[in-house]
């Protein structure tokens, strides 16, 4: 099978190529270039920069797989950048990598393979995809390793997304991967892992945004009303968010609500955050088929949420109402609620 | 099979040069400016490669400076020139649009410095024409340089025209002919230009080896200070396994020219041709002439340079998207740009350079692939 490997330079991907070219496919190795990189500066080091694309094309080099560079620029500047600051600016908190994934990698790319006459994409996401041969529908389920498991990400995913989607490293967990990678004398075996946010240094999201959209300073109010200080955009912030607030108060204060309209930030202590429903749109079920009646699941709110119980009712338009069994602290609006059913990813959407 | 149609790019070096280049690298490694024996033998292979050299642009070894490839010799041509001249009182320069990268950022540099510069325009052709040259040139300009032949399009341009112009205005000339020289005629006399580049590794020869013609009696600053190489013109012990490979890649391109020329022009035809009349939606860029035998440069509606290039690099055909140096960017062709194509047509662009090792059988088998790969991609929605 001719099969096109995303190679992002990382010790996941890099694994993912080997195994498959190891298993006698032929193997075609993809880097994208996402961002302008022509002045060879390298604003920050985690996924897709020069030295990223140099270590995916010494990989592709020393299992002996073709490897090329496409040119994704215009897509991940419409998809995931401009989608990133609109989020923020509309008072949310934005995943991009979630459009990375179902914009990019499993869409663009999918299509150049295509184009290649590729069967399949595969990358060195932790998740697993099967078929069910009794429901006749392709499964997205966990990645074995709970820590590193990113069917998060993935909830965007079609059927027909899914029919073409391998993930080799999914049923292995982190030490296996770089073992592996050690075994396959791979240069990146020891390469750190990814941060979140590929395209932002950690805590520097408010100066790109900034850049990007002019965003009004407001005022920081308590539930009553009361002005307790000033603030230089919502884009700085967070539902949940106790640093970087500026107030001096007796009692530890969390971001509770974002206004856009006002550019208020309304802030609480801890109690204020928990919430026991939410609303989610643009709803994705895994099966391609909306379930007719309220299900029971298991609700994630953010990546690194331990997934909780709820009662899941699809509502018109491709929303749905989570209504958890225990409050949740910090229902995030922008960010993904994905529904397990065990280990398989159910569906998922944006909460509102 | 694989066939390797991108000699605009680079050209594998003939078994000759290989031997010529490992033969000084094993036997004959001496300083060339070293007074002793070793030193004499590996002065005699610059020697010689300097008389090939030569001989294959009409020019004399004594005008001959060896650098390490075409870059470093526009480098020379261009910044030297303009160190030698500025305290005269000139501080302008012209080029054109359609420039290697070598030249347009040279004089970039300049500017930064405080010198002007004009950029002649192309039409739909890709020649520049002698009027606008004339249009621009003062007493207040050193220095025009115009390429021989462009590397993506292959357009020829009049540089005899072009040189009598600024010479009426005594500005220097200088052409940068790293992808004339080798396909077709090069002598610098008929050129009349005081500079030329060129680099081995585009006519069968090794990488990092090159020259810059110098008219005698031209002035120009080191750029590349150092000891007394090359007669006193840029510092830096000969790479002398690159210059004597050069030399003998210049004695065959020579004597291959008169065969080779016809043989890849006719080679290129029957390519267009088919492309032409069996792919849909194509479209030649730049004047079928005056241009070098071996390049054509194609435009596929609807259809992604990139990945057509990748699709036929996977079917066993190496071909690319214009420049070599800028790909990965998504900056459409400023050659083809500056032909006035509109970006749809600069953004689907692929050249095809041929050479010594390309035939009919190769040729014919990219048209029998090509059809059903372009209708390929045509499928695929785009995003």
């Amino acid at each position: 099978m001719r099969v096109v490997v995303a190679m992002s330079g990382g010790v996941d991907s890099s694994v993912a190529a080997a195994m498959l070219a190891r298993e006698g496919h032929e193997v075609i190795g993809l880097s994208m270039q996402l961002y302008d990189q022509s002045n060879g500066e390298i604003a920050f080091g985690s996924c897709c920069t020069l030295d990223d694309l140099y270590d995916a094309r010494r990989v592709a080099a020393a299992i002996g797989i073709p490897h090329y560079i496409v040119n994704f620029e215009r897509q991940f500047e419409d998809h995931v950048i401009a989608d990133f600051v609109r989020e923020y600016a509309a008072g949310r908190t934005p995943i991009p990598c979630v459009h990375c994934n179902g914009d990019l990698k499993f869409a663009s790319l999918v299509e150049r393979a295509e184009s290649f006459d590729a069967e399949a994409v595969a990358t060195g996401h932790y998740a697993q995809v099967d078929y069910d041969e009794t429901t006749q529908r392709h499964r997205l389920k966990r990645g074995v390793d709970a820590q590193k498991d990113q069917s998060y990400f993935l909830f965007t995913l079609s059927q027909a997304q899914l029919a073409r989607a391998r993930f080799p490293v999914g049923h292995l967990d982190k030490t296996a991967v770089r073992e592996e990678a050690h075994r396959l004398g791979l240069r990146v075996a020891a390469k750190k892992d990814s941060q979140e946010i590929c395209f932002v240094p950690a805590g520097e999201h408010p100066e790109f945004v900034g850049r990007r959209a002019a965003l009004p300073g407001g005022a920081i109010r308590d539930r009553e009303g009361h002005e307790l200080g000033r603030h230089e955009g919502i884009h700085r912030f967070t539902i949940g968010q106790r640093k970087g607030l500026g107030l001096s108060t007796g009692i530890p204060l969390y971001v509770v609500d974002i206004d856009a309209e006002s550019a208020a930030v309304t802030v609480g202590p801890r109690e204020d955050l928990e919430r026991t429903t939410l609303t989610a749109s643009r709803v994705n079920w895994i099966s391609g088929e909306t379930p007719a009646s309220p299900i029971r699941a298991h609700a994630r709110i953010r990546y690194r949420h331990h997934e909780a119980a709820a009662t899941i009712a699809p509502l018109e338009d491709d929303r749905a109402s989570v209504v958890f069994d225990q409050p949740q602290s910090a229902i995030t609006p922008g960010q993904a609620v994905v529904f397990y059913d065990e280990d398989c990813v159910i569906g998922g959407g944006w909460i509102d | 099979m694989r066939a390797y149609l991108d000699h605009n790019a680079t050209t594998p070096a003939s078994p000759e040069v290989v031997a010529a280049v490992v033969h000084a690298l094993a036997d004959e490694f001496g300083n060339a400016s070293s007074v002793h024996h070793f030193g004499q033998r590996a002065k005699a292979l610059l020697d010689e490669a300097r008389s090939h050299v030569a001989a294959l642009i009409g020019g004399e070894p004594a005008e001959v400076v060896f650098t390490s490839g075409g870059t470093e010799a526009d480098n020379l041509a261009l910044r030297g020139a303009a160190e030698a001249l500025e305290s005269g009182g000139r501080r302008h320069i012209v080029t054109s649009a359609i420039e290697h990268e070598a030249i347009l950022n040279t004089v970039k540099a300049l500017v930064k410095r405080g010198w002007t510069s004009s950029i002649l325009p192309v039409d739909r052709s890709g020649i520049v024409a002698p009027a606008a040259l004339a249009a621009v040139v003062s007493r207040e300009t050193a220095i025009v340089s115009v390429m021989h032949a462009n590397n993506e399009i292959g357009t020829i341009q009049p540089i005899a025209d072009l040189a009598a112009i600024a010479h009426e205005h005594g500005a220097l000339f200088h052409t940068d002919a790293v992808q004339s020289t080798g396909k077709i005629a090069v002598d610098v006399r008929a050129l009349g230009v005081d500079l030329l580049s060129l680099s081995a590794h585009k006519f069968n020869g090794p990488k990092g080896a090159g020259a810059l013609w110098i008219r005698r009696g031209t002035r120009l600053v080191p750029t590349m200070t150092g000891g007394k190489h090359e007669r006193n013109r840029r510092g830096g012990t000969e790479n002398v396994p690159g210059l004597s490979g050069m030399g003998v890649a210049a004695r065959l391109a020579r004597e291959k020219l008169a065969a080779e020329g016809p043989r890849l022009s006719a080679l290129r035809d029957r390519l267009e041709r088919g492309i032409l009349e069996r792919v849909p939606g194509t479209a030649v860029n730049g004047a079928p002439t005056p241009r070098v035998p071996n390049t054509t440069n194609i435009s596929f509606d609807g259809v992604e340079a990139e990945s057509l290039l990748i699709a036929l690099d996977l079917e066993g055909f190496a071909v690319s998207t214009g420049s070599a140096c800028s790909s990965g960017t998504l900056e459409p062709s400023h050659v083809l740009r500056a032909m006035g194509l509109p970006t749809h047509r600069t953004q689907n662009s692929i050249r095809f350079s041929l050479g010594l090792g390309n035939d009919e059988a190769q040729v014919d088998a990219l048209l029998a692939k090509l059809p059903q790969v372009v209708a390929k991609l045509r499928t695929l929605v785009r995003r």
